[in-house]
C-alpha cells in the first residue's frame, strides 16, 4: 500500500539540541589485564646432586564424611539426556549413594545444581537446568534425605564442565551436580 | 533551528512483509527515494564529503557507516569527488555530482563557539538540483558521534520515510576469558559499537540486560550460587534495586512498553511460569500456571499481549497470551524448537531463535504464527532484538568453541553482518531512539 502525504517529516526531526549521555558517571572503564610472568630463577651453580633418599608413597582415604569422601566414594554428578530431566537408569545407584550418605552424614547440606548443553538458548536452559536439580532434590528427598537440607540453582548453560564441542562434551554438560554447602568433616 | 525546509511530498512505503527496498523507478519529476519494501534493490548512491571545520571528517565517516551498514545506501569513493572544498552555504555544482552517478549529497559544517558544538547539514536531490533537508544540530563537543547519528536518522528518514534507529544504545553482555571461565560484564555501546562502556565489574555473572522504553533503565538477571535474582537498575542514577525476593528463581525479565511493569519468570520446584509486577504498586501477579516451562515473555507494542516461550506441548514453542494471562494459545507450528520471542517495536512480527537439524536461525513470524520467515542459519544464533524502527535485528552468534560475537540482519534477510565491537557480546538489547 502506498500512502502518499504532503508537508515535511523534517518538521518532526525537531530541534535536537541533544541530550548529554550521562553514563559517565555510573559506568566504569575495564580494566586491562596483562598476563604475569615469573622472573627467571637467578641463582648459584647447584652442587651435583647427591644419590637421593628412598622415599615411599601411599595414597591416603578421604576422610569419611568429608566433601572429598563425598565426590570419589560416591560422585556428585549425574547425567541427563537432551532436553530431558527425568533421571536416568544409570543416575539411580549413584543418587541412591548420595541418599545413603546423606542420611549417614545428617548435618551435611547441599546445593544441587542443574546444568543445561549449549544447544539452546540462555532462558529456556536456564528453566531446563532448574528442572534437573529438582529432579535430583526429588529423588533425594523419596530416599529420605530431609528437604530442608537441600537447596537448589541452575546455572543453565553458564557453567559447562566440558569446553569442547560435539555430544560427547554436551553429553557431559548436561547435568545436576550436589555440592556440599555445610557440615562436611 | 531549522534553516530551509522546502515543502515536499513523499511516497511512505507500505508495511508489506518480505521485501527488500528499491529506488523508485523515478519519472523525471518524481524525487529520489528509498523503498525499503521493494525486492528489486539497488542501495542508493550517496556522496557525503568530509563536513568543514573541526571533526568535520570523522562526522562525515560515521555517517558513512551508518548509511553503509544499513544497506539502503552506498557511499561513494570520496576520491572520486569532483567538487571539493564544497562549502555548506552555497548550492552544490550539481552536475559536477551527477558526473559520478550520486543521487543523493550530504554536506555540512561544524562550528564551535562558546564551547558549543554546532554542525549545519545540508541533503541535496543530486538530479533535481534541489534541497531536501537543512538542518542545524548543536551539543557539547564530545557528542560529535551523537550529532552524526541523528544527521544520519534525518536522511533515513527523510529518503525512506520511516524512522531511523541510528542515534541508539545497545545494552548487552560483555564477554571475556577462557570458555567455560567466561567474565560477564553488563555493558552498553552505541548501537554501532562505539563508546563501549561497563556497568558491572565481572564478580557476578549478569544475564539478558534489557532497556526500559525511556532507555534510563534496564532490568537485569543476575545468577549467583545461591540466588537468581532480577535487578532493576537506573543508568543515569547508579541505583540498583531488586525487583523482589521470590521463593525460587527469577529470571527473564522484560519491560512492558509504558515502562510501568516488568514480565519475568520464576521457578518453584523445576517449573518456571510468568508471573508480571507492576512496578508503582510493586504487586506481582501470576500469568501462567501449567507445568511446562514458561519464559522469555515478551509484550506487544501496546501492552495488551505477550508472547512468550514454552514447552507444554512437550517441545519449546511460542505462544501468546493477554497480558493479564487470558486466551494462552501457540501460535508456532513448524518443525523445530522455538525460543526467544521478541514482539516487533511497530507490532507486525515476532522475531525468534529457532533450533531445527542441529542449526540455529534468527527469523520472524506474524503475531499469529504465519508467514513465518527465517533470515539467518549457523551454528549457532540466539536472541534477537529489534532495532526501534523495525526493520533491523541484532543477536549474537557463536562458532563452534569460539566466543559470541553481535551480529546484525535486516527484516529481509539480506543484509547480515557483525556489529563493530572489537569484543565477545551476548544478549544485546536495543534501546528506543534516544530523545
Amino acid at each position: 500500500m502506498v500512502v502518499r502525504f504532503t508537508g515535511s517529516t523534517a518538521m518532526r526531526l525537531a530541534l535536537v539540541a541533544t541530550a548529554t549521555v550521562s553514563l559517565a558517571a555510573c559506568t566504569s572503564k575495564p580494566k586491562p589485564t596483562y598476563p604475569t610472568e615469573a622472573p627467571p630463577a637467578a641463582g648459584p651453580s647447584q652442587p651435583p646432586p647427591s644419590a637421593p633418599g628412598p622415599v615411599t608413597g601411599q595414597a591416603t582415604a578421604p576422610i569419611p564424611g568429608s566433601a572429598q569422601d563425598f565426590i570419589v566414594n560416591v560422585g556428585d554428578r549425574v547425567y541427563f539426556d537432551t532436553d530431558r530431566h527425568d533421571v536416568r537408569a544409570d543416575a539411580g545407584p549413584i543418587l541412591d549413594a548420595q541418599a545413603g550418605w546423606l542420611r549417614t552424614y545428617g548435618s551435611v547440606r547441599v546445593r544441587i545444581e542443574g546444568n543445561a548443553d549449549e544447544r539452546g538458548t540462555r532462558e529456556y536452559n536456564l528453566a531446563l537446568g532448574a528442572r534437573r536439580a529438582n529432579a535430583i532434590r526429588d529423588y533425594l528427598v523419596n530416599r529420605g534425605v530431609s528437604s530442608d537440607r537441600i537447596s537448589t540453582i541452575s546455572f543453565g548453560k553458564e557453567q559447562p564442565i566440558d569446553t569442547g564441542t560435539g555430544e560427547e562434551a554436551w553429553q557431559k554438560n548436561r547435568n545436576g551436580r550436589t555440592s556440599i554447602v555445610s557440615g562436611a568433616r | 533551528m531549522i534553516r530551509t525546509l522546502p515543502r515536499f511530498r513523499m511516497l511512505m512505503m507500505g508495511l508489506l512483509a518480505g521485501a527488500a527496498l528499491a529506488l523508485t523507478a523515478a519519472p523525471a519529476s518524481a524525487q529520489i527515494e528509498i523503498n525499503v519494501n521493494r525486492a528489486d534493490v539497488q542501495p542508493l548512491p550517496v556522496a557525503i564529503p568530509a563536513f568543514g571545520g573541526q571533526q568535520g571528517a570523522e562526522i562525515a565517516d560515521v555517517i558513512s557507516a551508518n548509511l553503509q551498514r544499513s544497506g539502503l545506501f552506498r557511499p561513494l569513493d570520496p576520491a572520486s569527488f569532483i567538487e571539493r572544498d564544497l562549502s555548506a552555504n552555497v548550492q552544490p555544482r550539481f552536475p559536477d555530482w551527477r558526473t559520478i552517478n550520486a543521487q543523493a549529497l550530504v554536506n555540512g559544517q561544524v562550528t564551535v563557539e562558546g564551547g558549543r558544538l554546532r554542525v549545519d547539514f545540508r541533503l541535496w536531490d543530486v538530479f533535481r538540483g534541489e534541497q531536501l533537508l537543512g538542518l542545524q544540530f548543536t551539543s557539547s563537543p564530545e557528542n560529535w558521534r551523537r550529532v552524526a547519528h541523528k544527521i544520519s536518522d534525518a536522511v533515513y528518514e527523510r529518503l525512506t520515510g520511516e524512522k531511523g534507529y541510528f542515534d541508539t544504545r545497545v545494552v548487552f553482555v560483555a564477554e571475556s576469558g577462557a570458555r567455560g571461565q567466561v567474565t560477564k560484564r553488563l555493558a552498553i555501546m552505541d548501537q554501532d559499537g562505539a563508546n563501549p562502556s561497563y556497568i558491572t565489574s565481572g564478580d557476578t555473572l549478569v544475564m539478558t540486560p534489557r532497556f526500559s522504553p525511556t532507555s534510563q533503565e534496564i532490568t537485569y538477571m543476575s545468577l549467583r550460587p545461591d540466588s537468581a535474582t532480577v535487578y532493576l537498575f537506573n543508568l543515569e542514577s547508579g541505583r540498583r534495586e531488586s525487583l523482589g525476593s521470590f521463593q525460587g528463581m527469577a529470571f527473564a525479565p522484560r519491560f512492558s512498553p509504558d515502562g510501568g511493569r516488568v514480565a519475568f519468570s520464576v521457578e518453584r520446584g523445576g517449573n518456571s511460569d510468568i508471573f508480571v509486577m507492576n512496578l508503582s504498586s510493586r504487586s506481582s501477579s501470576r500469568l501462567t500456571s501449567d507445568p511446562g516451562i514458561d519464559t522469555s515473555a515478551s509484550f506487544s507494542p501496546d501492552g495488551a499481549r505477550i508472547a512468550f516461550n514454552s514447552d507444554r506441548s512437550g517441545s519449546p514453542q511460542i505462544y501468546v497470551m493477554g497480558a493479564d494471562g487470558s486466551g494462552q494459545r501457540r501460535v508456532s507450528s513448524g518443525g523445530g524448537s522455538y525460543t526467544t520471542p521478541v514482539w516487533s517495536p511497530t507490532g507486525e512480527f515476532i522475531a525468534f531463535t529457532k533450533q531445527t537439524g542441529g542449526q540455529f536461525h534468527i527469523g520472524v513470524m506474524r503475531p499469529d504464527g504465519t508467514d513465518e520467515r527465517l533470515l539467518t542459519t549457523s551454528y549457532m544464533d540466539e536472541g534477537p532484538t529489534w532495532a526501534p524502527n523495525g526493520r533491523v535485528l541484532m543477536f549474537s552468534r557463536e562458532t563452534p568453541g569460539g566466543p559470541p560475537r553481535l551480529w546484525t540482519v535486516d527484516v529481509t534477510g539480506r543484509i547480515l553482518q557483525p556489529v563493530p565491537y572489537p569484543g565477545a557480546g551476548s544478549d544485546p538489547a536495543w534501546s528506543p531512539l534516544l530523545n
